[in-house]
C-alpha cells in the first residue's frame, strides 16, 4: 500500500492503482471521455488532466494513466487544470457543437462559447475520436471491426476502406460506449443498422424458430457459436423460447 | 592501402586487435599520399562518386596506384562547397571541384607538390586564397570530435576505423572495466542526451540497468525527422562503425544482448552503410556470440521507420519497431525500465552514441573539460538559411550564436540584417539579435525560450516575417501529429487558422491571447513530446517579435514585406528613370510606361504582388511596403 493525498485529503492504495481509480472510489468527480473500465486506457481526450507534486516538482499528467506512488499529492482542479480542462472543451465544443454530452460538460466548466466555433474544420459530427468504440471492438469483442484512421487532423472512425463491415458482428458494443452518441444502432424488424461516423451498414436479424421474433443479429450468433465450439443450430431458438 | 583484408581475419582477444591496428598503422605509412574525396549526399549531388572514379583512373594511368591511395568519404560538413577534395597528409583543401580538375590536380598536386590556386577557398568577399582544409573559416572555430573521423575514413572501410582507433573503447571496456565502470564513466563525463531532450545519458543507462530483467534493448535513433536536419544522417553514412561501437557499449553497461538500428526509410545511403557494417563487425567478432572472445554477446538488427516525425518519438519510434502504428503512449513508466516489448531499453540517438567511444577512450575528465557547467562536449548542428556558409559544423558547447553565425557561418549573404535564428527544429524557438551572445547549451537556449533540440539551426535575415515563420513550423507540426490526443490535434489545427488569418489580414482582436492560450493547453496538456513543444514556435515569436504580430493584425501590415495580402507595391517615381525593365518582366502587365525618362505607372488593382518588378530594378524604385 502507498499513501497519497488528493486535494489534501489522505488516501492508501495499491500502487497499481490510478489515480483516476482512487479519486472515483473516494467519490472525487475528474471528468473523463475516453477511459472505460471495459478497455484499457488509451489516454487521448485529456479531460481528466490532474496537477501532481513530487519531490517538489509540480506538472499536469492524466489521472487516468497515472499510477499512484508513495507521497503523491495530487490537485484535481488547481488554477492550471481547470485552464487547460476548458481549453481542451472549447476545442471540443468547436468540433461536436451538437452534442448533447459535450454542451453538458461545457455547462459544468463554464465555458460558455468557443472561441474557435466559427473556423473552418468544424465538422458538426459527434466523434471526439476518444477511440473508445475501436477499442472496445478490438480488445472486448475482439473482431477489430473499425479503427481509427488517417494521422492528425485527418483521423476518423471508419470501417477498412470505409464500406467494408464483413469482419463487424453487430453487436452494437461501439455504439454502447460512444460516450457522444456518435455512433448510433437501430433495430428494425430483421434488420440492424449501425451507423458509424463515417460509414453504415445493415445486419440481419435472425429470426426464432419458435415464435418469429428477431432476436439477435445472425453474424453476432455466428461468432458466438464459433467461439464456444457450438453448432448454429443451438441459437434457433430465442432466449425466452430456447427453455 | 590496406594489405590486410578484414573478411578474412576475425579477432579474438583485445590483442588480436591491437596487432591487427598495428598492422594497418604499417601499410599506411607505406603508402604516402591520400586523395580524400568526399561522398556524403551533398558532394555525391554535385557528382563526387565520378569525381572519385576520375580520380582512380588518373592515378591508374599515371602509374602511381602503389603511392597514392583515392578515398571516397562521407560528408565533411562543407557541403556548399562540395564536391571537396582533401589531399593528405598536408590537407590542402580542394573546393568545387570538377570532373576537368582531376588531371590537373594529380599532375601538379600529387606529382610536382604544387598547389593549384584556382581551387582554393576563398573566405566571401575576400581574395585570399586558404590552403589547408582546418585554416578555412569555416573550420577553423569549430571542434570536430564526432563528426571529424569522417574527412579521413571510408565508412564502408572496417579497417579505416579500426587503424584511426576503432573499436579500442569496446575493448577497453569489455576487458578493463566492468558495467559499473562503464556507466560511472558515463555518467561522470556529463554526456546528454544529443536528440532532442538533453536527458542524462549515464543516469538512462542505470535506470535500464537496474531492473532485474534478462531480456533488454538498446536502440539507436536515427529517425532524424527534423526538418533540415541531416547530422545523424551524416554520421551513419560516413562512420558508422563508432555507432555500433557506442552501442555495444551501452549494451555491455545496461546487460543488453540485441539491439535495433531505427533508420528513417528516406536515407538510402545511411541504410546500406550500416548494414554493411553490422556485417563486418559480425564477422571480424566485434558482434555476435563472444565478442572479441569475451563472454558478452551483442546483436544488432535494422529497423526502417516510415518517416514520420512523429515515429521519433521515443514510445512511437518503439511501437513502431514491434510492428505497430507509429503512436505516442504516455509514458509515465519510462521506456528505460519499460520499453520495447515491455522489457528495459535503452533508447539513444546516434550522435550521443557516437560519443560513447571517445568518452570511454579519453576519460570522463578529458569530456567534463569540454563545455559548460551543464553541458559538456560538442554538439554537431546544422547552420542553413541565410547565412553564407551552410553545412555541418561540430562546436563546444557554450560557444555563442554570433561565433557559429558569424565566425563559422561567415554572416548574412548579400548585405542584409540579421533577424533571428531558430534553434531546436520545428518545436524549438525563434532567438532575436540580442540574444546572439547567448552561449549555446541546453540550458541557456531553453531559458530564453528556445532549445537545443536535435541542432537544426536556422538563420532569418529583415526579409522574413516571423508570423510567417511561426505559421510554417506550426502547419508542418500540424501535418506531423499522429491525432491521438484532442490539445495537438485540434489545438494545432485551430492555432495554425490563426495564424493564417492573420497573415490574410483578417487578424483579431485577441488573436494574440488565444494563441497563447492554446500554446499553453499544448505544453501542459499534450501527450507526447511533439504536442508538448508546439507551442515553441508561436511562443517565442510572441515573445520577441510581439511587435510584428501587432503590426499584422491591428496596422494591417507586414513588416518584413512577406505576407502578401499586406503588403503593396509601389514605384518612387523619385528614383524611377522609366527604363522599363518592370515593365517587361510584370506578367500582368500591371506596369506601364510613360515614355522615356517618365516615372512607370503601376497599377494596384492588377498587380498580383509576385515581387518581379521588385527584382528586377536596379535603382531601388520599387519598394514594398
Ligand atoms: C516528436 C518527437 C520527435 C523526435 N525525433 C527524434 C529523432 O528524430 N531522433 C532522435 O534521436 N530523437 C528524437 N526524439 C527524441 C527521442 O524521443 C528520444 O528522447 C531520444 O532519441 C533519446 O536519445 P538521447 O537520450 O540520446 O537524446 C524525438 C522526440 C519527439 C517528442
Ligand atoms: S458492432 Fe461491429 S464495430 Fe461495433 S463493436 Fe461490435 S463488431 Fe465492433
Ligand atoms: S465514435 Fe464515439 S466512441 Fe468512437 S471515437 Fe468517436 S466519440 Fe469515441
Ligand atoms: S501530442 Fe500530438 S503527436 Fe503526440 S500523441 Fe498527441 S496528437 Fe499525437
Ligand atoms: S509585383 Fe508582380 S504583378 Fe505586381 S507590378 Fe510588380 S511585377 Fe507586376
Ligand atoms: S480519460 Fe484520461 S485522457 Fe481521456
Ligand atoms: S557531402 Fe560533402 S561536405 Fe557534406
Amino acid at each position: 500500500m502507498v499513501k497519497l493525498t488528493i486535494n489534501g485529503r489522505v488516501f492508501q492504495a495499491q500502487p497499481c492503482d490510478t489515480v483516476l481509480a482512487v479519486a472515483q472510489k473516494a467519490g472525487i468527480n475528474i471528468p473523463t471521455l475516453c477511459h472505460s473500465e471495459a478497455v484499457h486506457d488509451y489516454g487521448a481526450c485529456r479531460i481528466c488532466l490532474v496537477e501532481v507534486e513530487r519531490r517538489g516538482r509540480k506538472r499536469l499528467v492524466t489521472a487516468c494513466l497515472y499510477p499512484v506512488e508513495e507521497g503523491l499529492s495530487v490537485t484535481t482542479d488547481s488554477e492550471r487544470v481547470t485552464k487547460v480542462r476548458q481549453i481542451v472543451i472549447e476545442l471540443l465544443l468547436a468540433r461536436t457543437p451538437t452534442s448533447e454530452e459535450i454542451l453538458a460538460l461545457a455547462e459544468r466548466y463554464d465555458v460558455t462559447e468557443s472561441r474557435f466555433s466559427d473556423m473552418e474544420g468544424n465538422n458538426g459530427d459527434k466523434c471526439i475520436l476518444c477511440g473508445l468504440c475501436t477499442r472496445v471492438c478490438s480488445d472486448v469483442v475482439g473482431v477489430n471491426a473499425i479503427s481509427l484512421v488517417n494521422r492528425g487532423t485527418k483521423r476518423e472512425v471508419a470501417l477498412p476502406f470505409y464500406d467494408d463491415e464483413t469482419a463487424c458482428i453487430a453487436c452494437g458494443s461501439c455504439a454502447y460506449i460512444c460516450p457522444t452518441s456518435a455512433i448510433t444502432l437501430t433495430d428494425s424488424a430483421d434488420c440492424r443498422t449501425i451507423t458509424w461516423p463515417n460509414s453504415k451498414a445493415d445486419f440481419p436479424m435472425k429470426e426464432c424458430s419458435s415464435c418469429g421474433t428477431h432476436y439477435a443479429p445472425v453474424k453476432q450468433l455466428q461468432y458466438m457459436a464459433e467461439k464456444a465450439h457450438l453448432s448454429i443450430s443451438e441459437f434457433d431458438y430465442c432466449p425466452d423460447c430456447r427453455h | 592501402m590496406a594489405l590486410i583484408q578484414t573478411k578474412n581475419i576475425r579477432l579474438n582477444s583485445k590483442k588480436e586487435l591491437e596487432d591487427h591496428r598495428d598492422g594497418l598503422n604499417f601499410n599506411t605509412q607505406a603508402s604516402q599520399r591520400v586523395i580524400t574525396v568526399c561522398c556524403g549526399t551533398g558532394c555525391l549531388a554535385y557528382g563526387a562518386s565520378k569525381l572519385a572514379q576520375a580520380f582512380r583512373d588518373e592515378i591508374k594511368s599515371q602509374g602511381m596506384e602503389l603511392q597514392v591511395t583515392v578515398k571516397t568519404t562521407g560528408c565533411h560538413g562543407f557541403c556548399e562547397r562540395g564536391p571537396l577534395v582533401v589531399i593528405r597528409p598536408e590537407n590542402t583543401l580542394y573546393q568545387r571541384v570538377k570532373f576537368g580538375d582531376v588531371a590537373e590536380i594529380v599532375t601538379e598536386t600529387i606529382s610536382r607538390n604544387n598547389v593549384i590556386e584556382r581551387l582554393l577557398y576563398s573566405a566571401p568577399g575576400s581574395t585570399d586564397k586558404i590552403t589547408c582544409e582546418h585554416d578555412v573559416p569555416f573550420y577553423k572555430k569549430q571542434m570536430r570530435l564526432v563528426f571529424g573521423a569522417n574527412g579521413y575514413i571510408d565508412p564502408t572501410s572496417l579497417d579505416d576505423y579500426i587503424a584511426i582507433g576503432g573499436y579500442a573503447a569496446l575493448s577497453k571496456a569489455l576487458f578493463e572495466m566492468t558495467a559499473d565502470d562503464v556507466i560511472d564513466e558515463i555518467r561522470h563525463s556529463g554526456l546528454r542526451g544529443r536528440g532532442g531532450g538533453g536527458f542524462a545519458t549515464g543516469a538512462k543507462w542505470q535506470s535500464t540497468r537496474e531492473v532485474d530483467d534478462a531480456l533488454k534493448y538498446v536502440i539507436c535513433n536515427c529517425d532524424e525527422g527534423d526538418p533540415g536536419a541531416f547530422m545523424d544522417r551524416s554520421l551513419m553514412e560516413g562512420n558508422p562503425h563508432s555507432i555500433i561501437e557506442g552501442m555495444l557499449i551501452a549494451a555491455y553497461a545496461v546487460g543488453a544482448h540485441e539491439g535495433y538500428i531505427y533508420i528513417r526509410h528516406e536515407y538510402p545511403v545511411a541504410l546500406q552503410n550500416a548494414e554493411l557494417a553490422i556485417k563486418q563487425a559480425k564477422s571480424a567478432g566485434l558482434l555476435g556470440e563472444a565478442i572479441l572472445g569475451s563472454e558478452f554477446s551483442f546483436d544488432v538488427k535494422i529497423s526502417q521507420g516510415g518517416g514520420a516525425f512523429v515515429c521519433g518519438e521515443s514510445t512511437a519510434l518503439m511501437a513502431s519497431v514491434e510492428g505497430r502504428v507509429g503512436e505516442p503512449r504516455a509514458k509515465y513508466v519510462h521506456t528505460s525500465e519499460k520499453g520495447l516489448w515491455d522489457h528495459p531499453t535503452v533508447l539513444n540517438n546516434v550522435e550521443t552514441l557516437a560519443n560513447v567511444p571517445l568518452i570511454i577512450n579519453k576519460g570522463a575528465d578529458w569530456f567534463y573539460e569540454i563545455g559548460t557547467a551543464n553541458s559538456k562536449g560538442t554538439k554537431i548542428f546544422s547552420l542553413v538559411g541565410k547565412v553564407n556558409n551552410t553545412g555541418l559544423i561540430e562546436v563546444p558547447m557554450g560557444i555563442t550564436l554570433r561565433e557559429i553565425i558569424y565566425d563559422i557561418g561567415g554572416g548574412i549573404p548579400n548585405g542584409k540584417k540579421f533577424k533571428a535564428v531558430q534553434t531546436g527544429g520545428p518545436s524549438g524557438g525563434c532567438l532575436p539579435e540580442d540574444k546572439l551572445d547567448l552561449n549555446v547549451d541546453f540550458d541557456e537556449l531553453s531559458k530564453a525560450g528556445s532549445m537545443m533540440g536535435s541542432g537544426a539551426m536556422i538563420v532569418m535575415d529583415e526579409d522574413n516575417c516571423m508570423v510567417d515563420i511561426a505559421r510554417y513550423f506550426l502547419s508542418f507540426l500540424e501535418g506531423e501529429s499522429c491525432g491521438k490526443c484532442v490539445p495537438c490535434r485540434e489545438g494545432l489545427k485551430r492555432m495554425r487558422q490563426i495564424l493564417d488569418r492573420i497573415i490574410a489580414g483578417d487578424g483579431q482582436e485577441g488573436d494574440i491571447e488565444t494563441l497563447t492560450d492554446l500554446s499553453e493547453a499544448l505544453t501542459m496538456g499534450a501527450l507526447c513530446g511533439l504536442g508538448g513543444s508546439a507551442g515553441n514556435p508561436v511562443l517565442s515569436t510572441l515573445r520577441h517579435f510581439q511587435n510584428e504580430y501587432e503590426a499584422h493584425i491591428k496596422d494591417k501590415r507586414c513588416p518584413a514585406g512577406v505576407c502578401k495580402p499586406l503588403i503593396t507595391y509601389n514605384i518612387i517615381d523619385g528614383n524611377c528613370t522609366g527604363c522599363n525593365l518592370c515593365v517587361k518582366a510584370c506578367p500582368v502587365n500591371a506596369i506601364t510606361s510613360q515614355g522615356k525618362k517618365q516615372p512607370v505607372i503601376l497599377d494596384q488593382t492588377k498587380c498580383t504582388k509576385c515581387g518581379a518588378c521588385y527584382d528586377v530594378c536596379r535603382l531601388d524604385a520599387v519598394e514594398v511596403k
